[in-house]
């Protein structure tokens, strides 16, 4: 298959100064891409830039055949990109039910948007009895549902996921990378997943990239990243 | 008792305006984090637009709807022209530039109509009617309430039932994620600015008749009364600035009435350190728990 995102020679940072350098980096519509590294390393500045939070210096994002670097960041979500920051980004003020529609709202309102909605609740049992409660109110674990079932709203063909384990229980975790997983074979989905856990990002992702001080150090099967002892040792800490 | 009846129905006229005032003031802030000091005069100049008309035209009512609309516009017209460039600046730099803004439009409105007052005609008598013999309440009073009351059910339903209204709220609370799901949070600002000059509008044309008539100033002191009444209620509430807005209408009436009227300006203050005090956030303050 294709590639549904092509990243070549990308470069960007805050305030003039560099993160990332030349990042390259391809992902296959259908596959999970685990990106991997130690803190600093440039995980969430690239996902940051793949979804035009930050402006890159240098370098091309191509979806699907197009560029995306000068678009408005709320065009990208039209052309297929979702981004679940880390932190989880639920709209605290905001009742469940309002930010699960939000997440589809671009595609307009109406029966489609109620029915996307309702197929949130049937995937995730824990939001079904919250529609009512304003986020501030719902646990660590449910807003990490909500912020991943908001994005799924607008049914996107690549996922940019920001540590979507943190401060989860480990049954949770399993279930997010078991649906994450579901989903790619079932609708084609494309996951870049940034993740501290290794091992689950591993478990669940086709493709490994190892990022060291916002380079590319390593792109290769997930399987192959696993068994690399050297590479775990020197990057991953394990 | 007569008194007491008068007192508090035109405490409640005035703080209905008041209301609708404050709550132009809290939709621009909740959006932009900034306080629209030139509220007032955007006002005064769809006031002075609707004047011009109805006396072209013969029929209030004709500038009552130009008016709104105009103020509608002119919301819009202001973000985009002037407020969009400070918006991420320090707050002084919003402050000042609305204070150029009232500056500028106080001047050009006196080169275009003078600098004297110009009556401003209500379209009801102002003249309070009779019950059992008690004068209660004027047919202007009646249309005020009635003004307001459609004004903030309109909002109300704009925010809580439509998707505009969700896309508001999400980009005033979290503009970052808004951006992230699609909504063009830049459009939803000018949304809100356009609305709050509509309100703004309205709430200027319903309390101009009640004082001395129109003059580019007129809206001066009723700026410091709606701007009391958002802090009370709190900036980032809607229902707290109804609320707040009929307070500072009610102690208004109470104290010019029962005290002296020219003690009205120190009740305000006065109103306004206490809350402070006790409730820095406003009377309807949200929950802060999140901003850890």
């Amino acid at each position: 298959m294709s590639a549904l995102l092509e990243v070549t020679g990308l470069t960007a940072g805050y305030h003039g100064v560099p993160v990332l350098h030349e990042v390259d980096l391809t992902v296959r519509a259908g596959t999970i891409c685990a990106v991997l590294g130690a803190n600093g390393a440039g995980k969430t500045t690239l996902l940051r830039t793949l979804s035009g939070l930050v402006r890159p210096a240098a370098g091309r994002i191509v979806l699907d055949g197009a560029e995306l670097r000068d678009l408005p960041v709320h065009e990208l979500v039209r052309r297929g990109v979702a981004h679940v920051p880390e932190g989880r980004g639920v709209i605290a003020e905001l009742t469940v039910d309002e930010n699960l529609r939000l997440g589809g709202l671009w595609r307009g309102g109406g029966r489609a948007l109620r029915q996307a909605v309702d197929q949130m609740y049937e995937l995730f049992g824990p939001l079904a009895q919250r529609r009512g409660y304003p986020g501030h109110l719902l646990s660590g674990g449910e807003r990490q549902l909500l912020a991943l079932g908001r994005a799924l709203v607008g049914r996107p063909r690549l996922l940019l996921l920001d540590e979507p384990s943190l401060g989860l229980a480990p049954r949770l975790v399993a279930q997010i990378m078991a649906l994450l997983r579901q989903l790619r074979d079932d609708t084609g989905l494309a996951v870049l997943l940034v993740e501290q856990n290794v091992r689950s990002a591993l478990s669940v992702a086709d493709q490994a990239v190892v990022m060291s001080l916002g380079r590319v150090v390593t792109a290769a099967p997930a399987a192959q990243v696993a068994d690399d002892a050297a590479l775990r040792h020197a990057y991953l800490g394990f | 008792m007569d008194r007491f009846v008068f007192l508090t129905v035109d405490g409640l006229s005035r703080g209905a305006v008041y209301a609708a005032f404050a709550l132009a003031l809290v939709l621009i802030w909740r959006g932009t984090r900034i306080i629209n000091f030139a509220q007032g005069v955007m006002a005064v100049v769809t006031a002075y637009l609707a004047y011009s008309i109805s006396n072209a035209t013969g029929s209030y009512w004709v500038g009552f709807i130009v008016a709104l609309a105009s103020g509608l516009v002119l919301g819009a017209v202001v973000e985009l022209a002037v407020m969009r460039r400070v918006e991420h600046a320090p707050p002084l730099n919003a402050v000042i530039v609305a204070l150029g803004l009232v500056l500028f439009g106080q001047g050009v409105l006196g080169m275009i109509y003078g600098n004297q007052y110009r009556p401003a005609e209500a379209p009801f008598s102002r003249v309070a009617m009779t019950v059992a013999g008690v004068p209660v309440v004027s047919r202007y009073d009646l249309f005020v309430f009635g003004a307001v009351l459609v004004l903030m059910l309109a909002v109300a339903a704009l925010f809580t039932r439509t998707a505009t209204g969700l896309r508001m709220r999400a980009a005033a609370f979290e503009p970052m994620v808004s951006r992230l799901l699609g909504v063009n949070v830049a459009r939803t600002l000018t949304l809100g600015w356009a609305l709050a000059g509509l309100v703004g509008a309205l709430a200027g044309l319903l309390v101009l008749p009640t004082g001395l008539g129109l003059h580019p100033t007129a809206m001066d002191l009723v700026f410091v009364s709606a701007f009391t009444a958002a802090v009370v209620g709190g900036l980032d509430s809607p229902a707290g600035a109804v609320v707040g807005g009929l307070v500072v209408g009610l102690v208004l009436s109470y104290v010019g009435g029962y005290v002296d009227s020219a003690a009205t300006p120190l009740a305000v203050l006065g109103l306004l350190v206490a809350v402070l005090l006790v409730r820095p956030g406003g009377l309807f303050s949200g929950t802060t728990a999140r901003r850890v």
